[in-house]
């Protein structure tokens, strides 16, 4: 029994290794797209930085608690959040329903999700190497303010994977709409724009009004912007640092058991399209 | 005369074939809306903490998104559907079809494809203009109001311009969707008044990209902003790229070697 286990456990491990190789090393080839991509995420911390920067010195110098230097921080190490952030989106379950890509992902014996998860984790590895020269122009255009100490920097590196998984999880579940009816743009624009007020992707979430702020902390959304983000910039403290780790963790478990849930049902809905 | 009687053909036969999609207005006046409260959440935000951005009070930024939101409109309805199909006709060699015609192919190319329904936030964005124009004090007179069409007129021909240099790239490197896709981004920052960015990047978005510079003469003058000399060199610039685009244009045709050569 404990065998078997043990043993699924390692062909799981082995699915998520060989995926998320294959992918790393297709995407290292493709190097001047990936860096562009990266590139076409500058636009939206810089005006969210120079917006805010306007607002804190029009304060007299800082806003929320946050002086340039600390927002410079925030939306610099946004962009390595957001990057970390990309996942399957509910668009590409559109394009494999309709191509009939999906078909053949239902034929494997492992869940499909599995295969997204690995093979966006591996293509983050490409986006890291990139982004480290982006980071470095960033720094010197903008001077942040960063001290980070070395149990910031630990939680950070858990918290940033525990936001991809949490955002995966929930895509994947407003992609499983596509199993019901495929189109599905209306609902992701509305998640998308949740997510710009309720998760610290816009704005800081101590600049936002209390209200916000109270909704947002029943939702995933604070955990997969603003948690990371500000375990590395902000003054957590330890306890906060862990607390912030379990509510991942937390949301992580209840997205997989809707997910679970909601599976059953779109897989028994399911109709093929395509050849 | 010709010219026009040409595009309106063209348009009567795009409205035909997109009225068969109605659904699809609906869709996008909701996305037009779902973004329209976005901008104005973001400005309840900034406007919750300060009186005036930059010097910009609430209503004039209403402007800005306005006509952020109208050109963005025209970009999305007009000018790229057109520049996409024309991009996709160089890689496959289709463009041979366009240049056997009797009409001068930057017009026809430019003429050609619309996305109808897109044309709902030109709709939308108007709206959100009048509305802050209402609330400015004193509000805008007709030397404003002249300077702000003049200056909507030179932002579209900017924005057109600097569209199809990018897309008449094609001629030379084939594959250049990513390169207009990417312009998609940087327009976001035209949401904002060009003055609020730093200096090196405010020089950007005026001279090499010039979003935030389309977007922010157009609302300055409305706003009563406006000195001439502002717009004096948005005419230029205009005529710069009007210029250099045409001669671009000519050199990349002299370029094309024609069906999938």
């Amino acid at each position: 029994m404990i065998g078997a286990v043990v043993h699924r456990g390692r062909a799981l491990f082995d699915i998520y290794r060989a995926n998320a190789r294959i992918t790393m090393m297709s995407q290292f080839q493709y190097r001047a797209r990936n860096v562009m991509t990266l590139v076409g995420f500058l636009t939206e911390p810089v005006v969210y930085l120079a917006v805010w920067t306007t607002v804190a010195d029009a304060k007299g110098g800082s806003v929320g608690g946050y002086t340039p230097g600390t927002l410079a921080a925030y939306f610099i190490v946004w962009t390595l959040v957001r990057s970390m952030n990309v996942v399957f989106t509910p668009y590409g379950f559109e394009w494999r329903i309709r191509s009939g890509e999906m078909s053949g992902a239902l034929l494997r014996p492992t869940h499909p999700i599995h295969h997204d998860l690995a093979a966006f984790a591996g293509w983050k590895v490409v986006w890291f190497v990139m982004w480290l020269p982006i980071g470095a122009a960033l720094v010197v255009l903008f001077r942040p303010t960063l001290h980070p100490q070395a149990v910031e920097i630990a939680v950070f590196a858990v918290a940033i994977w525990g936001a991809y998984l949490i955002r995966s999880l929930f895509q994947w579940l407003i992609g499983l709409v596509t199993f019901f009816t495929t189109r599905v743009a209306a609902l992701f624009e509305i998640y998308i724009v949740a997510e710009l007020m309720l998760s610290g992707r816009l704005v800081p979430m101590s600049l936002m009004p209390t209200w916000v702020r109270t909704v947002s902390s029943f939702t995933p959304f604070p955990w997969t912007f603003g948690f990371p983000i500000e375990a590395l910039v902000g003054q957590l403290g330890t306890r906060a640092l862990l607390l912030g780790l379990a509510t991942q963790l937390l949301w992580i478990g209840i997205g997989t058991g809707l997910l679970a849930l909601v599976w059953r049902a779109a897989v028994r809905r399911y109709a093929a399209v395509g050849n | 005369m010709r010219i026009l009687r040409l595009a309106a053909l063209h348009l009567r036969v795009v409205a035909m074939y997109e009225m068969q999609y109605r659904v699809n207005f609906f869709l996008q006046l909701f996305q037009s809306l779902l973004a329209t409260a976005t901008g104005l959440a973001v400005l309840a935000l900034v406007y919750g903490q300060v009186d005036e951005l930059n010097g910009w009070t609430r209503p004039e930024l209403l402007v800005v998104l306005g006509v952020f939101t109208v050109l963005g409109g025209f970009v999305q309805a007009l000018v790229k559907p057109a520049l996409v199909q024309f991009m996709d006709e160089v890689a496959d060699g289709k463009l041979d079809y366009v240049l056997t015609k009797p009409v001068d192919a930057q017009l026809l190319v430019s003429i050609r494809a619309v996305r109808f329904w897109q044309g709902v936030d030109v709709v939308v964005g108007t709206v959100v203009m009048a509305v802050g124009a209402a609330r400015l004090h004193p509000g805008p007179g007709w030397l404003e109001v002249s300077g702000f069409l003049a200056g909507l007129g030179l932002a579209a021909v900017i924005l057109y311009c600097f569209l199809l240099l990018l897309a008449t790239s094609a001629f030379w490197f084939v594959r250049v969707d990513s390169f207009v896709e990417s312009f998609d981004g940087i327009y976001q920052a035209g949401r904002w008044p060009v003055g609020i960015y730093p200096g090196w990047l405010r020089i950007g978005l005026t001279v090499v990209v010039p979003v935030g510079f389309a977007v922010t003469v157009p609302a300055q003058a409305l706003t009563g902003q406006l000195g001439w000399r502002t717009l004096a060199g948005a005419a230029l610039l205009a005529l710069v790229l009007a210029v250099v685009t045409r001669v671009c244009w000519r050199l990349g045709l002299r370029q094309y070697s024609g069906a999938s050569a």
